[in-house]
């Protein structure tokens, strides 16, 4: 039982009571130095919900659907080209895929900014091909929030789909097309269910990191592409407001928990209906023995 | 056959896209032109100020990098022991209270993390600075030391402790000859994990550092923020991709080796 004793108390210390102060913060009002007020309030949430707030809160969870969305679609083919690849193949994919993951965030999100600064490459490009003109802007707005998310969280969405490809049997796609079904049907039908799982994991691996982003609206954003990430920073450091960053970061979590709520009770209902539907087949399989 | 084309053809394309900054980062960290829209020719200028001593912050971070990455490594390596073996050991509440709170750091949004610990801190009066990094490092490495190693534990048979026991052997000589060298592969996987994560975290150390005490991310963001020697950036982000390149070689390497050495004394 001691060997519960260290990680429980750092992790209540610095995590459980943290959090809950937080949450206790938004509940109070800001004091005249900076810090907070004692006595309860309401004053934070009834100022948080003016029009400027939920407009942020509303951009982030939409940008953040968006790249989780785009990160799938992306991620479904690439899983199943890796996964038919000869085994030598596919560690080196991988490897190549995961590689970036190993190097600075940081460095990454620069690179991009460069990448789509006005003197930059992509924009020179563009231009060239006639897709651009020489005034378009392609950094400081949500788009360029959008791609350079899809960038940073990409491998996330490939890894976990691509690990449940590696275990998909591929064959039931042939006997599916064997017996007429069409390529696309195929896939909608047999590998997307076949890689469910992945697919699950994939979505909360970029939503939750894409809910909090903070540097990357913050160095390819714009004044109004602004994120709650960035709020939570305008208000904790420049504006010096703690109860009202507190109650942005208590929307942020409850964003976050939600959806796992959602997916943590649809798993559970998928494996009991699968437990349900193997002891039907065990119990049809018995009775049929016994007669 | 015709999806398998285009399925291919996606994961070029996907290739290409998670390449082309990096490739393009490189490529200007030798170019004469300070902006690096267009090649202006061969240098290797860059990489001599960042050595040069005008740049010594940029070192000094990287120092305090490492002691921080270093220090909370070790920590978390034996939180997160501790932590896998209590809850492959025992069942109940309370274990299951512990499974959640290592549990749901990983799904919490950084942000969240870095802001809650800001405001403990300043709510107990402890002024942030290498120590709050530290404790906030070692917050979010325990989580997944403690996954790594519990992977680890899955195949463990609880046999052979029993069996070092019946041989007369102490718990602690038990732990220190038994349980330790099996688990040590997962608790350097996992030790390598923490340390690669905080030494490139951004978010919750930006939240709880002080002043003079800036890790390599934070001095890289000021750098980048305050548009400072942006071909500096170029090459010190160069000669990182290199040093990580190596590090994941090297790994990848001395791992295969093993499993051939493995698969060889099997057979």
């Amino acid at each position: 039982m001691l060997t519960t004793i260290p990680s429980f108390v750092w992790l209540l210390l610095f995590f459980v009571i943290p959090t809950l102060i937080v949450f206790g913060i938004a509940f109070h009002a800001p004091s005249a130095d900076g810090g907070i007020a004692p006595g309860f309030t309401m004053e934070t949430w009834r100022s948080i919900s003016n029009p400027n707030y939920p407009a942020i809160v509303w951009r982030t969870i939409w940008i953040s659907a968006v790249t989780t969305l785009i990160c799938v679609l992306l991620s479904l083919p690439c899983a199943y080209a890796i996964a038919r690849m000869t085994v030598k193949w596919r560690a080196v994919i991988a490897g190549l895929i995961m590689l970036p993951f190993w190097t600075s965030f940081i460095v990454r999100v620069f690179a991009w900014r460069t990448l789509l600064s006005p003197e930059g490459f992509l924009q020179r490009f563009l231009v060239a091909i006639g897709i651009a003109s020489e005034d378009t802007i392609l950094n400081y707005n949500s788009g360029a929030i959008l791609v350079v998310s899809v960038y940073s969280f990409l491998p996330f969405a490939i890894m976990p789909i691509y690990t449940a490809a590696e275990k998909f049997d591929f064959s039931l796609l042939e006997a599916a097309r064997d017996l007429g079904a069409r390529s696309f049907f195929a896939f909608r039908k047999i590998f997307l269910p076949g890689v469910k799982r992945g697919v699950i994991s994939a979505i909360l691996m970029v939503f939750i990191p894409a809910i909090g982003s903070y540097v990357i609206p913050d160095l390819v954003g714009g004044q109004d592409s602004e994120l709650i990430g960035n709020k939570i920073y305008q208000r904790t450091f420049p504006d010096r407001n703690l109860p009202h960053a507190s109650a942005l970061a208590t929307i942020t979590g409850f964003s976050v928990l939600v959806p796992l709520a959602c997916v943590a009770w649809w798993m559970k209902r998928q494996d009991e209906r699968e437990e349900k539907r193997l002891a039907a087949a065990t119990e049809r399989k018995l009775r049929g023995g016994a007669a | 056959m015709r999806h398998s084309k285009f399925c291919t053809i996606v994961l070029t394309l996907v290739l290409i896209f998670l390449y082309l900054p990096v490739a393009v980062l490189i490529a200007n960290s030798f170019n004469m032109s300070k902006y690096g829209g267009e090649w202006a020719g061969f240098t290797l200028k860059w990489y001599g100020a960042l050595f040069s001593s005008s740049n010594r912050e940029i070192w000094m971070a990287f120092e305090r990098s490492l002691i921080i990455a270093g220090t909370a490594t070790v920590a978390s390596c034996v939180l997160g022991t501790t932590a896998a073996i209590a809850l492959h050991r025992w069942r109940g509440r309370l274990q299951t209270a512990h499974y959640g709170m290592i549990y749901t750091p990983l799904v919490m949004p950084e942000i969240l993390m870095g802001i809650s610990l800001l405001m403990m801190f300043t709510a107990i009066g402890i002024g942030c600075g290498m120590l709050t990094i530290f404790i906030a490092h070692v917050t979010f490495c325990v989580s997944y030391v403690t996954m790594t190693v519990l992977a680890r534990l899955q195949d463990f048979d609880d046999r052979i402790i029993e069996a070092a026991y019946d041989l007369g052997a102490s718990p602690w000589y038990a732990f220190f000859k038994v349980t330790l060298p099996i688990l040590l592969p997962g608790i350097i996987a996992g030790g390598l994990l923490a340390f690669t994560l905080s030494i490139d975290d951004f978010v919750i150390t930006f939240f709880v550092t002080g002043p003079g005490s800036d890790t390599l991310p934070l001095k890289i963001y000021s750098m980048i923020k305050h548009s400072r020697q942006m071909p500096v950036i170029n090459s010190l982000s160069t000669l990182m991709l290199v040093f990580t390149c190596v590090l994941v070689a090297a790994s990848r390497f001395v791992s295969n080796r093993k499993q051939r050495r493995v698969s060889a004394t099997r057979k």
